[in-house]
């Protein structure tokens, strides 16, 4: 009987006790903030974003040197890369950032935020840190599409252009290697028949003068 | 096995000799999607009124092909993978599988290093348990102590991101060290998150834990005896809870544990505070006393930690792995984590299995559940503290 | 005391009985809709306060308008019923739970001078209109073919009709004290400020001291049956959200389960009504005359049966859920014995006074 007493005080001064914390607590601040009026940046305990917060990647171009670690570095392979070397007959000659001659344009450089998993690896593996974590988190959208973000400084048409220009130096490098050999076969047989070297000497200095407007 | 439970004193299940009653049976399909099966699982339960008479486990609505993926991936990329086995405590995941990785490729790891990736884990095993113990109140339907608990946990998530960037998948280590320097204020930071962890878990016992209906409805419910527990290969608070005294941090102490002072809470028969060794209501003690002696751990730590020494210089440029084959256990916020790797010499690994822990954990419940009434399956499952992510893999 | 229905004989000059009758029947109704408006946003700010949260605050100044937009939402959903549901008992159980609250709410006297039927066995229709509720919540939980709903509505039933016989016992003790049924009697009775409620013994002097200890246990007693037959936590266990899913009102949508919501809390409302009436004086001053005109009458009655409610929401956000069995211990064997021998000493006390 007397413990039939005390467990129901006792459950009953228990109940009390969990009112009390809760009373308590009914007149403590609030520690939620409403997130689109308030930035959660300022929220309790730290007022900016951390220096290596993960959000959105962010592709700085004139850095990038298309080396593709990023891409390899990728766990779900959400970034594709496609590089086109820079033609030296192009009239555009591109620079680094830090100065250097750009080995290859950017044709292609597109990252899928809907595959990404924020793990960060690829600014970790880029040498020069050209692909990096932004502090940009507020990037939902209505269509799937809108998440694959295009770097590539380039619009198709340019793409097209730069490649015409590459595929227009290699041809030419084809035909002056075609005609580099042709003049060497040509050069080897005349040597071998000896006739008239006055002829042969006037075809030797065109020959020359072909090689160096390609070098130009 | 079924013997041992059946012939357990100061059981509260209901003892009914179900072949003399000629009821129907209710066949209740609890999940993929119900409040409080922690996730996607899905509980076949077959009811005879209230009490539970059979429980048939569906696992695999989480099945992301974590093994094969890894097989395919180098070895920094299963990282991030392996932070999405338990999503709840990702560092403490990352921690045994970067180990097994170093022990493979035979890279020495400096002490400030070892010291920060204990007190990383610690930080992370308190954000756990602080979850574990809201959402077992939850389950028994109290609302507050999950927000409360939540207030604490952001300091916590607000540290780890301030450490690795990101607030819950951290990808934080990695072999050779860590990925990014420790900030400026980290000591200060953890100073104050043990602070208020203390006073919250104080008010939490008033609130919740030594709450009479809470307590009325934990103690003696899901019966776990120790033998049972033992032939499950149970760990963490689950085996704990039950008397076993096993962690691996005190039993082969990996990293810097061995420089720290720590005790393991053990709820051992005879020496219980509420109910009964192995209930419910133990499990849970014991995540509550595990959270003071993280924040002993991370005490010491503060302390231990050298300023001066980078964390990011051990890590090699070019991670060569020779072919082995090596098994690295650390103990997981749920129990011990375990992965199993082989290395055939190139850049992936030939097979990386995990033992993973909710995996095991959870299959104890068919065993321990019948005979209780359906409200209190869903307190067991709760205090075995699953994440479907680490369960299905 | 037949001046409950001066403003039923103050209209029926004008409009004749019927009529009159009608627009007396309109006043609890709208009573219910507004407070149910004011009790929702009480439940999501006081909730929101002891988790340290803000609640709503965007629609209209502090989020005043939630409530409403809330019952605009309901009224646009989809009205579903299930496939394989037994269609017209489903579509009437709201309306069966909805209706045992606005019946109990008619007898309940807001002041001296208006009750909207002034029935001279209040009490005891109350204790028979409220297990209205019962019957509508097994059609639900039955018809809606659903096993979720069918174990929420089986357990509800349990719980509803063990819980009744505390109760009546508490109701009961009063009665006996006050000698009467009639709400408006017993209410009259308390005036003369709070030390003649019948939570500190009825208005009998310095000599009913040794009462008091009996009464207040009594009022517990009711309390926590009041909480249990409005389905709220500790006591939710028909609806318990981690094992239920929502209990016996999982397959409602749309205005049906507006209703259920409604009849949540119009049944709050009526239990603290009671509570009020029975306990804490119903619309009767706790300053003796002070502030006693009819008009503050209603004033007094509707806060102290806020208060209750408060009380109820409060407890709400603390407590976890206890389980079916426990329930039913707790009732047979705790609330059942304390409020057997409380009746006993308030029964004697209505002999000697």
């Amino acid at each position: 009987m007397i413990n039939y007493l005390k467990n129901i005080i006792k459950g009953f001064s228990t109940i009390l006790v969990g009112m009390k914390v809760t009373f308590i607590n009914l007149f403590r601040p609030n520690v939620t903030v409403q997130y689109p009026n308030v930035h959660p940046l300022v929220r309790a305990g730290s007022d900016k974003m951390p220096d290596n917060a993960r959000n959105k990647l962010n592709v700085i171009i004139p850095k990038c040197t298309g080396c593709k670690s990023c891409e390899k570095a990728c766990p779900v392979n959400c970034i594709t890369i496609e590089t086109t070397k820079v033609a030296s007959i192009d009239t555009e000659k591109p620079l680094m950032e830090d100065g250097k001659k750009r080995v290859f344009w950017l044709s292609q450089f597109d990252i899928d935020f809907a595959k990404c998993c924020f793990c960060g690896l690829c600014t970790i593996a880029c040498p020069t840190s050209a692909i990096v974590h932004s502090t940009d988190f507020e990037y939902s959208c209505y269509d799937r599409n809108e998440l694959l973000v295009h770097f590539s400084p380039f619009n198709k048409e340019q793409v097209a252009e730069k490649k015409r220009i590459l595929a227009e130096e290699v041809k030419q490098k084809a035909e002056k290697a075609l005609a580099d050999k042709q003049a060497a076969e040509k050069a080897a047989q005349e040597q071998n028949i000896t006739d008239s070297k006055i002829k042969s000497s006037d075809d030797q200095t065109s020959a020359n003068q072909n090689i160096q407007n390609n070098s130009n | 096995m079924e013997n041992n439970l059946e012939n357990t004193t100061n059981n509260n299940k209901i003892n009914i000799e179900y072949s003399q009653f000629d009821s129907e049976r209710m066949r209740l399909n609890a999940g993929p999607q119900h409040p409080s099966t922690h996730g996607v699982l899905r509980l076949e339960v077959e009811l005879d009124g209230e009490i539970v008479t059979d429980i048939i486990p569906h696992l695999g609505y989480l099945h992301r092909c974590f093994e094969k993926h890894c097989e395919n991936s180098n070895y920094n990329q299963i990282v991030p993978f392996v932070d999405r086995l338990d999503y709840v405590s990702a560092i403490n995941n990352e921690f045994p599988y970067v180990m097994a990785v170093e022990k493979l490729a035979g890279i020495e790891v400096s002490e400030k290093v070892q010291i920060l990736r204990a007190m990383c884990a610690e930080i992370n095993r308190i954000a756990n348990h602080l979850l574990a113990i809201s959402a077992f109140g939850l389950d028994s339907g109290a609302f507050t102590p999950l927000l409360f608990l939540f207030r604490e946990r952001e300091f916590a998530l607000g540290i780890l991101e301030k450490l690795s960037g990101a607030r819950l998948l951290y990808n934080y280590f990695c072999p050779g060290g860590v990925r990014y320097e420790i900030y400026s204020d980290f000591k200060k930071d953890v100073k104050v998150f043990i602070d208020s962890v203390r006073l919250a878990m104080k008010e939490m016992e008033d609130l919740l834990i030594f709450n009479d209906i809470f307590i009325k409805r934990t103690e003696k419910i899901g019966l776990l005896p120790k033998e049972v527990a033992i032939n499950f290969a149970c760990s963490g608070p689950v085996a704990r809870g039950s008397g076993i005294n096993f962690d691996i941090r005190k039993s082969a102490p990996y990293s810097s544990y061995d420089k720290f002072d720590f005790d393991i809470p053990v709820v051992e028969p005879g020496k219980e505070v509420v109910g009964v060794s192995g209930d419910c209501w133990s499990r849970n003690w014991v995540r509550v006393k595990e959270i003071e002696e993280s924040c002993k751990i991370l005490e010491q730590g503060i302390t231990l930690l050298p300023d001066e020494g980078s964390v990011t210089d051990g890590i090699p440029k070019k991670l060569k792995v020779p072919a082995g084959e090596v098994y690295c256990k650390a103990e997981n916020t749920k129990g011990e984590l375990g992965f199993y790797l082989v290395s055939n010499g190139s850049d992936k690994p030939e097979r990386v299995r995990a033992r993973a822990t909710s995996f095991v954990n959870l299959a104890i419940l068919p065993s321990i559940s019948k005979g209780y009434m359906f409200a209190d399956l869903i307190m067991i499952l709760g205090s075995i503290d699953i994440v479907l992510g680490e369960v299905d893999r | 005391m037949e001046n409950h229905q001066f403003l039923f004989n103050f209209i029926s000059e004008y409009t004749g009985d019927i009529l009159a009758g009608v627009l007396i029947a309109i006043i609890p109704l709208a009573l219910l809709l507004v407070y149910a408006l004011v009790a929702i946003y009480g439940e999501l700010k006081i909730a929101s306060f002891i988790q340290l949260k803000l609640g709503p605050m965007r629609t209209g100044k502090w989020g005043l308008l939630q409530p409403v937009a809330e019952v605009f939402k309901l009224l646009q959903k989809e009205d579903i019923t299930p496939d394989g549901a037994d269609k017209p008992l489903f579509n009437l159980a709201p309306f069966i739970i909805f209706l045992g609250c606005y019946a109990a709410l008619s007898v309940l006297p807001l002041s001296s001078h208006f009750a909207p039927s002034g029935l001279n066995i209040g009490l005891f229709f109350i204790i028979a209109i409220s297990s209205l509720a019962v019957l509508g919540i097994v059609m639900g939980g039955w018809a809606s073919n659903n096993k979720y709903s069918l174990i929420g509505a089986m357990r509800s039933v349990s719980q509803i009709i063990s819980y009744e016989i505390p109760a009546a016992m508490c109701i009961l003790g009063v009665a006996s004290m006050a000698h009467s049924l009639d709400m408006n009697v017993i209410s009259a009775q308390q005036q003369g400020g709070f030390w003649n409620w019948y939570v500190l013994g009825g208005p009998a002097g310095i000599s009913k001291i040794w009462l008091i200890p009996f009464t207040v246990v009594m009022f517990i007693v009711y309390f926590v049956t009041s909480l249990a037959e409005t389905n709220r936590t500790p006591f939710d266990v028909p609806e318990g959200e981690s094992e239920l899913v929502a209990g016996y009102h999982t397959e409602y949508s749309g205005m049906k389960f507006a209703f259920f919501y409604l009849a949540e809390y119009g049944n709050m409302f009526v239990v603290s009504a009671i509570m009020t009436v029975i306990f804490f004086g119903g619309w009767s001053s706790p300053f003796g005359d002070f502030l006693n005109s009819p008009i503050w009458q209603i004033f007094w009655f509707i806060a102290k049966s806020m208060f209750f409610v408060g009380l109820q929401i409060w407890l709400r956000w603390t407590l976890p859920r206890t389980r079916v069995d426990q329930l039913m211990y707790l009732c047979w064997k705790i609330l059942l014995p304390l409020s057997m021998v409380c009746f006993l000493a308030m029964a004697l006390g209505g002999m000697l006074y």
